[in-house]
């Protein structure tokens, strides 16, 4: 319980620090703001003026930040000029596709990483072991953008087993109650629905999964060869327990701690890596959008939208560290 | 004790590098980045062609092997009909030459304020060790895109931002094993005799966390040729003229069903590079780390 304040206690300074490097991002904007968002648009110097206020620019560094951090915590970005809309609310409409599609990869990751590398890590040394190493070792090589078009090169263009992009048919999209498509079109009763939606989610599912099921096949794998060594697994084997109870109980649950906090990390890799995925297979979500608003000049969703990133990142990474204590009790002690 | 048994004298680092040439598959791939590093070196006497000169009389021109190939231009040409292979051969001057100068430059960044932090620690300490923990708070490419986003694109700006994100590595590394280091009897030793306390650091702990500090060193260089070549992919990097191999991929997307080769063959070369890399700095780790061969 104490452990857990602290870790909670422990994120506060990250959280703001987090927040600080955001804001000195925009500082690093060449030029002035203002003028570049406004690009070749007529502006009176009232609205230019008004503007500035907008964004805080016309206070001193200090301040802004303050105020920036003040109105960040309380979820206030401004208004996106492209979209004539808040901030906030772009972000949101993009945001079920984001989740669905990194809720997909995280499922495909967790269940190809660690079932191989639980094999691996059993069968060491054999062909099986070999086979999955050096696969784990091109999936952490390969660079994510590559996969992603040999995949659509492969599967879209050549065989159209895939659509090449966006999120479903036209038409197709199912009323929305929680607005991840899987699971409205089944709530909605309609599984052709369904099986279109999955089939626009695959692809990019799998480029952003393979990765991250590759880091975690070799964290799991590392992890049950040096359970296997410990005196318990001995032990456990040697009081007579079949091997199949002594993997289960004794190994598995061993293993999967540092896998855990891996996952947490690599889901990092995997907020980052959607920002590319989505680009490729044209996917709308926040990736995508922050992608669009770079080139669009629109600094403040490009601002909250890093900064929303950066705390979901630094939360699962808290979350993690609590569930590896969980875990693997000893090291709370 | 009998003086009579002469150990022959053989540094660890020796010891080390003869495990490492003994081993194939570090040497091969140690081969295989030289390789590349050299074409890049010599990029404007190797490349056959221009890599900038289009005419659209040879647009999507097919690699060799197919029909209508020619040895002209043996990988082929992309949509603007410029030569894929002479493209390539400059590509790896931005893709090593961003990898090799950022890595460098952290790690001379990172293994100086780690050397510090874990040495003097107190306030030092943990204002870096919290700078560190807010930067690491960041995924990498969010961060990089978020950054490169804001600052404009171009190789000086990739250059910074990579090294912002990426002096955090050697900063752990460093300041982890000065940790370790500063409490062994050599530095109790020099301090004892009064030695000042930048000599200690460079003179006495330095030289022994350095061959940590490399191995990592080389490990991150892949991680950071796929984070240019991603961000160049997205057009947040090099800028044309300048040829980078993430740039050359985002130029084949368009082509994919016309002209599959554009995308895939650079993204290839990205591919056996890091491979490379990373094969070649798992053996580098394997012969020098001496926790490995008790």
């Amino acid at each position: 319980m104490i452990r857990l304040l602290q870790r909670v206690l422990h994120l506060i300074p990250v959280l703001l620090g987090t927040i600080l490097v955001v804001f000195a991002m925009t500082a690093a904007t060449p030029g002035d703001p203002v003028q570049i968002m406004l690009g070749d648009q007529r502006a009176t110097p009232e609205q230019i003026a008004a503007l500035r206020h907008d964004m805080g620019l016309d206070l001193p560094l200090a301040e802004r930040f303050v105020s920036f951090a003040w109105r960040a915590l309380h979820g206030e970005f401004g208004r996106s000029f492209f979209h004539r809309r808040p901030v906030l609310d772009v972000i949101a409409d993009r945001l079920p596709a984001t989740i669905e599609l990194t809720l997909a990869a995280t499922v495909l990751a967790l269940g190809i990483g660690i079932p191989l590398g639980l094999l691996a890590g059993v069968r060491r040394g054999h062909v099986t072991d070999r086979a999955a190493s050096i696969t784990a070792l091109v999936g952490v090589s390969l660079p994510g953008f590559w996969l992603g078009l040999l995949l659509m090169l492969l599967f879209s263009v050549t065989l159209h087993w895939f659509p090449v992009s966006g999120r479903t048919g036209y038409g197709d999209e199912p009323a929305a109650v929680t607005h991840l498509l899987l699971i409205d079109s089944l709530l909605a009763g309609r599984p052709a629905a369904f099986f279109e939606a999955l089939r626009h989610l695959a692809l990019p599912a799998i480029t952003l999964a393979l990765p991250m099921a590759a880091v975690l096949m070799r964290v799991t794998r590392a992890a049950v060869v040096d359970v296997l060594r410990a005196d318990y697994v001995l032990f456990a084997e040697a009081k007579g327990l079949s091997r199949r109870r002594v993997l289960l109980v004794h190994v598995m649950k061993n293993a999967l701690a540092p896998a855990v906090s891996v996952a947490a990390l690599e889901i990092g890799a995997l907020l980052g890596g959607n920002m590319i995925v989505e680009t490729i297979f044209a996917w709308p979500g926040v990736g995508r959008l922050v992608v669009e608003s770079i080139f669009a000049r629109n600094y403040p969703v490009v601002q909250a939208a890093v900064l929303l990133y950066a705390l979901v990142f630094v939360l699962l990474n808290g979350l993690a560290d609590v569930l590896y204590g969980v875990l693997n009790p000893r090291i709370s002690a | 004790m009998s003086a009579s048994i002469a150990l022959p004298e053989v540094s660890p680092a020796a010891l080390g590098l003869r495990r490492f040439v003994s081993d194939r598959t570090s040497l091969c791939c140690t081969a295989i980045v030289l390789l590349a590093a050299l074409t890049a070196l010599f990029a404007p006497v190797i490349a056959p062609h221009d890599p900038s000169d289009a005419d659209l009389l040879r647009r999507l021109q097919p690699p060799v092997w197919q029909a209508d190939g020619t040895w002209d231009y043996p990988l082929g040409c992309d949509g603007l009909g410029r030569d894929i292979l002479s493209r390539l051969i400059f590509g790896a001057r931005v893709s090593l030459g961003v990898g090799f100068g950022v890595v460098l430059v952290s790690s001379v960044i990172g293994t100086v304020l780690g050397t510090v932090a874990g040495f003097a620690r107190g306030v030092i300490d943990t204002v870096l060790s919290r700078i560190a923990d807010v930067l690491l708070g960041f995924p990498y490419l969010v961060f990089a895109i978020g950054l490169m986003g804001m600052m404009g694109p171009g190789l000086g700006n990739i250059v910074v931002t990579l090294v912002l994100k990426e002096w955090v590595v050697a900063f752990r590394v460093a300041r982890g094993e000065t940790l370790g280091a500063r409490e062994q009897d050599y530095v109790e030793a020099a301090r004892a005799v009064g030695c000042p306390a930048w000599r200690i650091m460079g003179g006495e702990i330095l030289p022994n966390i350095l061959s940590p500090v490399l191995v990592v060193a080389t490990i991150r260089m892949a991680h950071v040729i796929i984070m240019e070549s991603s961000l160049s992919f997205l057009g947040l990097g090099v800028q044309p003229p300048s040829v980078s191999w993430g740039g050359m991929v985002a130029d084949g997307r368009e082509f994919l069903a016309d002209g599959w080769w554009i995308a895939t063959l650079p993204g290839l070369a990205i591919l056996i590079v890091v491979l490379a890399i990373n094969l070649a700095s798992q053996g580098a780790r394997e012969a020098f780390d001496p926790r490995l061969h008790r």
